[in-house]
């Protein structure tokens, strides 16, 4: 499927599938990669390397921060799919290149196309291109 | 520009506008990615070319003996809110710069703001107008003075397409406490998301405190950046008035039931009625307490004192703080044991004494976000539940205000 480009890239990884909202920040420890909101079903989950599929956005606008230090930490997702565009972690995505040469492709999918990735599938994302 | 570009094309913008003021998240420390970027900034030469307030930072720089953690992450935070302010930044450090009168936008004013809850504040209270910004992108509409002409600046994304309507059986001494308003938000942000949405069935001309309130839960349980309530909010004389003429796409009830199970939802310890059960801090003051929510405190602790070994923390702006300083209430507070903090939050920085117990909050953003950062467990309480269970050193709960269960 092709999705629209929010951050540029190559990635590959298995799909971690968000069951809730999360912010980033507050949400996952860019130190370890794993979330850590007390509330969200999957706590204790790493994200590190995983193609994130997050249906919608919620939260902070420190999360470019966050996204940013894990692509320093090396703790980021290698990829993330979003339902909707989201300012926030495309900016992250953005910084994390100029600083570092580090990309985490961002794209927006349809909700169709989205809920056809389930859980732990391999997903490749190259460019505008999403194939599991 | 290059950011600001970029966010253009995120929000799928043809143009950028001007903008009067800027207010930067990005001086809070989240590991060396923060500092190497701001570097980049003031190695470029660059300079912030419109009025600019900085959010919290990772620590209280006037009273750095609060400080309860590791010294050189004291050091990294404290040099990034110096590198931000290094660019011609106002050194304001409050999450809540819109009780600021110097740094307060007017209506209709085009602005860019971070921080989640002053983002809502903005739209919804003050009827100025931003988008949703975040980190790096903040500075970068500071330093440009522009902005992509996207989403909440333009006047058709600011129509309620949501109507969420109060349920008769919400009890009036419900609606005149200030427990319902962060309960509220956090309902507000799970049923909206990101859409705009329209409360109806509040009182009329709700205080900028519970308005705060509201906008500060629903960002933190959702990805609110403008809400309405009718006849309290600029953009919402009548229900009319916030959909712009138009139809709802949805409307909603909101009833007791479910204000009552999201209220239990922000206690974490030991199930949704704690009464009695012992407590070790206290935080109010998310975002920073206004002058009147510091009156508030002190009226509520009528010449008391927080028990022995319990910590009633307040967390504020330091410009809020001199305010309280001046009136001789800031004094009063810290001779009954009441601990004054600025520029930070408890929930950010290492300021709570550490403690097993359970922290009691009036926040329904520090109640959902201090667990995972922090690693607290929580009760939820109004302000004045809150200070009562300071003084008691236990759970105390005002049991008129919910209605019978």
């Amino acid at each position: 499927v092709r999705g629209r480009v929010l951050a540029d890239g190559v990635a590959d990884g298995f799909a971690l599938v968000l069951e809730e909202p999360l912010s980033f920040w507050g949400g996952i420890d860019p130190a370890t990669g794993l979330i850590i909101d007390a509330r969200h079903p999957q706590l204790g989950v790493a994200v590190t390397g995983r193609v994130l599929v997050m249906p919608s956005v919620r939260g902070s606008s420190s999360s470019s921060s966050v996204l940013a230090e894990g692509a320093r930490a090396k703790t980021a997702p290698a990829a993330i799919l979003l339902g909707e565009p989201d300012l926030i972690l495309s900016v992250g995505a953005a910084v994390a290149e100029e600083l570092y040469g580090r990309r985490i492709p961002i794209l927006v999918l349809s909700a169709d196309d989205l809920s056809r990735i389930s859980e732990g599938v391999w997903v490749r994302v190259s460019g505008a291109e999403v194939s599991v | 520009m290059r950011l600001v570009v970029r966010a253009a094309e995120v929000l799928a913008a043809d143009r950028l506008i001007p903008i009067t003021r800027v207010h930067v998240d990005s001086c809070l420390y989240h590991g060396e990615a923060t500092i190497d970027f701001v570097e980049r900034l003031v190695e470029g030469g660059a300079r912030v070319g419109v009025p600019t307030t900085l959010n919290v930072g990772a620590l209280d720089l006037l009273h750095p003996e609060l400080w309860h953690g590791d010294p050189i992450g004291a050091e990294r935070g404290r040099l990034l809110m110096e590198r931000y302010r290094a660019l011609g930044c106002e050194p304001t450090y409050t999450c809540a710069p819109y009780q600021l009168p110097f740094a307060r936008p007017a209506f209709g004013e085009q602005v860019a703001w971070a921080e989640s809850n002053a983002i809502v504040f903005c739209n919804s209270v003050l009827g100025a107008r931003t988008e949703r910004y975040g980190d790096f992108t903040d500075i970068a509409c500071a330093i440009t003075g522009r902005v992509p002409d996207a989403g909440l600046h333009r006047s058709d994304a600011r129509r309620a397409v949501l109507v969420l309507r109060l349920a008769a059986d919400v009890p009036r001494a419900l609606l005149d406490d200030d427990a319902l308003y962060p309960v509220l938000g956090i309902v507000l942000g799970r049923r909206a998301g990101s859409r705009v949405a329209v409360i109806d069935g509040l009182p009329a001309k709700v205080s900028e405190e519970r308005l705060k309130a509201i906008g500060a839960a629903a960002a933190s349980s959702g990805a609110v950046a403008m809400f309405h309530a009718v006849g309290s909010t600029p953009e919402a004389p009548t229900l009319a008035d916030a959909l712009q003429g138009g139809e709802a796409e949805d409307t909603e009830v909101i009833g007791l039931a479910e204000l009552r199970a999201a209220r239990d939802e922000l206690t974490t310890a030991a199930g949704a009625a704690p009464v009695g059960m012992p407590i070790g801090a206290v935080s109010l003051g998310t975002p920073h307490a206004s002058l009147a929510e510091i009156w508030a405190v002190e009226r509520e602790l009528a010449g008391d004192r927080p028990a022995k070994g319990i910590e009633l923390l307040v967390s504020t702006g330091r410009h809020i703080l001199a305010e309280a300083e001046e009136e001789g209430l800031a004094g009063r507070l810290r001779a009954q044991g009441v601990e004054l903090l600025v520029d930070t939050c408890s929930y950010i920085a290492p300021v709570l004494r550490p403690s097993r117990l359970p922290v009691m909050t009036d926040s329904g953003k520090w109640a959902y976000y201090a667990p995972g950062n922090i690693g607290v467990e929580v009760v939820f309480g109004s302000l004045r539940e809150c200070v009562r269970s300071a003084v008691a050193g236990r759970v105390w709960r005002d049991a008129d205000v919910w209605g019978s269960a």
